[in-house]
């Protein structure tokens, strides 16, 4: 991008208003908020399906909003910053809330007992600390002295009792959390103490406790809806539906009090309008911009990279033609070359990937398997030969259309199969449409999407592709697999850590060699801040963490 | 019979341009200088230039090879729309103004139900029934479409029907079929003509419209509602990538609306 060509544009923007208005007249205000709500859609997590709730609500009051906070904007005040948010929260209450997007916000108000690091380790909140037994069926937490709630009542184990009750359906219901049907009893023997009771031990069982899900929430406040309380480093002072929610400092905090005093949320659902938000000073920090966007930027803003922790892939129907066939998903791989597709779509930014694993994972990632298919159009071409396609086929490339970075790595992806006579038609269909069709009904041939994960234990990516599992969307199906993930599981059951993590790897590299999918990446993500403010950090779950954030 | 003309100016500045845009979209069928889906990462949003006459892309493709392609695809699906609306707007309205009656009656307030929608909302409806691409686009525009020709038919039909001629000829004997498109639909032409150009203008935007939305061209294919959606986000960096779109509608729309001002 040159100066002469920005010149050039802001010239010439008139006249394409005028000309998009001429020529959309009365639609172009229906179009969803696109790439930066990417992937709250696209947690397509196994652990519970809600959290696939979408974003694609359209914002109908999203051009009356641009212009509110603009007046009474005071960026320069040293205790306050405007995040841009891609959708409004659907629900205020932690055990209801769906979407990833709502979650990643609610972090900073709730806690649970423990909570995830930006490491991805677990570390005690509203728990001090915690014991299992040796069976990994009885887990002792020792509640932490002195926190409070934000209305300064203390956490008592009541509070702790109830919350964990309600999540695990033992107050009446269906449990909110599915994995927590597990619980068999939560008691608490003292002051202090907590001791939850599982039906089978679980390896995953911290992981899923420390979700804002499971966070702790006062058992006397009937409405959290609209009087949301926790334990988190901000509390909750306001909201205007689909506009913004005003956050403030709880400084009853028990942990690290947050550096910024005030933050506004501000709703910006139409992501053509992040631009000048942030251009115009309306918003100080949006997450997860486009690369596109970011080089539109000026000099006012840092824009951090960092990774969206998913697993970006052609996602193949192994059960229909001709993708039952190894030979012809392996010829796929080879003719995918993953840095061409990352250097037109990113910049050159992002993760290559080789397996449904992405390298917040740590030890359960393997990085070799990036490799096992290096762009190799011949031998792609020899193994279609050799499946009887030496001609080529066609299908059908499913591509949900409110994410522009899908569908653009789409549109590179149909152009590189051509070289080895393979046409990808793409067809893009809407969010719900996915979800019902595809995901749901796997009704498809291919489509690409990223999966990613709520917790990070291997069995979040990996259990999907067992033969029978619910979520198998891609219909895989390999003795090999299952036998390899069983083990994984009877490993865990014991506890032997360092073997279940050498089945898990099993896994993955079962899935890169029979080339379940055609692995692409794990996409970059970049956050646009105001020079000024630091503190930013990315963490490897879907979290905002805001108490990090600070103000030169 | 033969009628003198008057070429008003506008109306010869509406043939070259109409006859401008006619001939490139000729052109895109026959040839393109690039294939439209090629990429190539050293040209990504390149400027204009020599070589690329309308610049390149975020992925580097020929944008007035793409225009070229566009412009075919949305003139395709315009004349189709255009091509199912008159076609069955002209017989809804030509039985119901020369019968009159219930027929009249049924399918005028079916008409009223269908032109009580927005074209593109009802389109919307019919695309997420029956999925996007460029045939469901046609499909349901050409729905939307029905209305308004049939309107404008049904009034030519109910003003000719009380003719003398029409009398003369019922009188005669000539079967009704042979009456209504024989004897009175031809006495309707100029004004269906000239709402059909209006119609045409119509199509190629709300086509513009749906493609932007995302549910008419699909990609890597392109039409110029699709290009000017994807060029929106490099406006200020890439502003020839929705120029040239832009551009193109505005003279398809406003080259026709010129020739269609003539038939008033």
């Amino acid at each position: 991008m040159t100066k002469r060509g920005q010149k050039f544009g802001k010239v010439l923007f008139a006249s394409m208003l005028l000309t998009l208005t001429v020529a959309l007249g009365g639609c172009a205000g229906d179009k969803t908020a696109g790439d930066s709500t990417q992937i709250a859609d696209t947690s397509a997590t196994n652990s519970s399906e809600a959290n696939t709730a979408t974003n694609t609500e359209t914002n109908a009051s999203s051009e009356e909003m641009n212009e509110t906070d603009e007046a009474n904007e005071t960026t320069d005040d040293a205790s306050h910053i405007t995040i841009g948010i891609p959708q409004d929260l659907d629900s205020l209450v932690p055990s209801l809330s769906q979407g990833a997007g709502t979650q990643e916000i609610l972090y900073n108000i709730y806690e649970g007992l423990y909570k995830p690091d930006s490491e991805g380790n677990l570390v005690p909140a509203v728990a001090s600390d915690y014991t299992m037994s040796e069976d990994g069926l009885v887990y002792t937490f020792t509640l932490r002295d002195g926190i409070q709630f934000h209305n300064g009542n203390p956490v008592t184990v009541a509070d702790v009792k109830y919350s964990i009750e309600t999540c695990a359906g033992l107050n009446g219901g269906e449990p909110v959390i599915s994995a927590f049907s597990n619980i068999v009893s939560v008691e608490t023997p003292d002051d202090n103490t907590v001791i939850i009771t599982l039906k089978e031990s679980s390896s995953p069982f911290m992981a899923i406790l420390s979700t804002v899900e499971a966070a702790i929430v006062p058992a006397d406040v009937s409405d959290l809806q609209t009087n949301p309380i926790g334990t988190g480093p901000y509390k909750f002072v306001s909201r205007s539906l689909q506009e913004n929610v005003v956050l403030e400092r709880f400084d009853g905090y028990w942990g690290e009090p947050a550096h910024i005093k005030d933050i506004t949320l501000k709703v910006l659902a139409d992501s053509d309008s992040i631009v000048m938000n942030l251009e115009g000073g309306a918003v100080d920090l949006v997450a997860r911009v486009s690369t596109a966007q970011a080089a539109e930027l000026g000099d006012d803003f840092e824009v951090l990279e960092g990774t969206m922790n998913l697993v970006q892939a052609v996602y193949l129907n192994n059960a229909v033609a001709p993708f039952d066939n190894e030979k012809v998903r392996q010829a796929l791989c080879y003719a995918v070359n993953k840095q061409e597709i990352l250097d037109f779509v990113s910049e050159g930014k992002g993760t290559p990937v080789g397996s449904s694993m992405f390298p917040a994972f740590g030890k359960y990632y393997v990085e070799e398997l990036n490799d096992l298919y290096t762009t190799d159009i011949e031998k792609a071409k020899a193994l279609l030969t050799e499946a009887g396609y030496s001609d080529g086929f066609s299908f059908t490339m499913k591509v949900p259309s409110n994410y522009q970075q899908h569908v653009d790595t789409a549109q590179v992806v149909a152009e590189q199969l051509k070289q080895i006579g393979v046409t990808a038609n793409i067809e893009l269909i809407e969010w719900e449409t996915w979800l019902s069709d595809v995901y749901q009904g796997r009704d498809f041939e291919a489509t690409l999407v990223g999966v990613d994960a709520s917790t990070l234990t291997a069995g979040a990516m990996l259990s999907r592709f067992r033969s029978d599992a619910h979520n198998n969307f891609v219909n895989y199906n390999n003795q090999e697999y299952d036998a390899a993930y069983k083990e994984a599981l009877a490993a865990e059951a014991v506890m032997d850590d360092d073997k279940a993590t050498e089945a898990y790897k099993k896994c993955e590299t079962i899935l890169a060699e029979t080339a379940a999918n055609v692995y692409i990446q794990d996409m970059c993500e970049l956050v646009a801040v105001r020079k000024g403010y630091t503190g930013y950090t990315f963490y490897p779950l879907y979290i905002q963490d805001f108490s990090k954030l600070d103000v030169q | 019979m033969k009628r003198k003309r008057r070429y008003t100016p506008n109306f010869k500045i509406g043939l070259v341009i109409t006859g401008a845009m006619l001939l490139l979209i000729l052109i895109g069928f026959i040839h393109t200088p690039y294939d439209i889906t090629k990429m190539d990462s050293a040209a990504k949003l390149a400027a204009p230039s020599l070589k690329h006459l309308m610049g390149c892309d975020n992925f580097g493709r020929d944008i007035f090879s793409r225009v070229l392609k566009g412009m075919g695809n949305t003139f395709v699906i315009a004349a189709a729309t255009v091509s199912i609306g008159t076609v069955c707007g002209a017989i809804v309205g030509a039985f119901t103004g020369y019968f009159g009656g219930w027929l009249d009656e049924v399918l005028m307030r079916i008409n009223d139900v269908v032109f009580a929608f927005p074209s593109i909302l009802l389109a919307l409806v019919f695309v997420s029934l029956f999925g996007t691409g460029k045939y469901n686009v046609i499909g349901a525009l050409g729905i939307a479409f029905i209305p308004s020709f049939a309107r404008i038919v049904r009034g030519e039909f109910i003003k000719y029907r009380e003719m003398d001629y029409v009398e003369s000829a019922r009188l005669a004997g000539v079967p009704e079929l042979r009456i209504i498109f024989v004897h009175i639909l031809p006495n309707a032409m100029p004004v269906l003509l000239s709402s059909i150009m209006i119609g045409f203008n119509n199509a190629v935007l709300a086509e513009a419209g749906m493609s932007y939305l995302g549910i008419g061209v699909q990609p890597p294919s392109a039409s110029l509602g699709s290009m000017l959606s994807e060029s929106q986000t490099y406006l200020f960096s890439a502003p020839w990538y929705a120029l040239f779109p832009g551009l193109m509608i505005i003279l398809m729309v406003l080259g026709l609306s010129l020739l269609a001002d003539r038939g008033r």
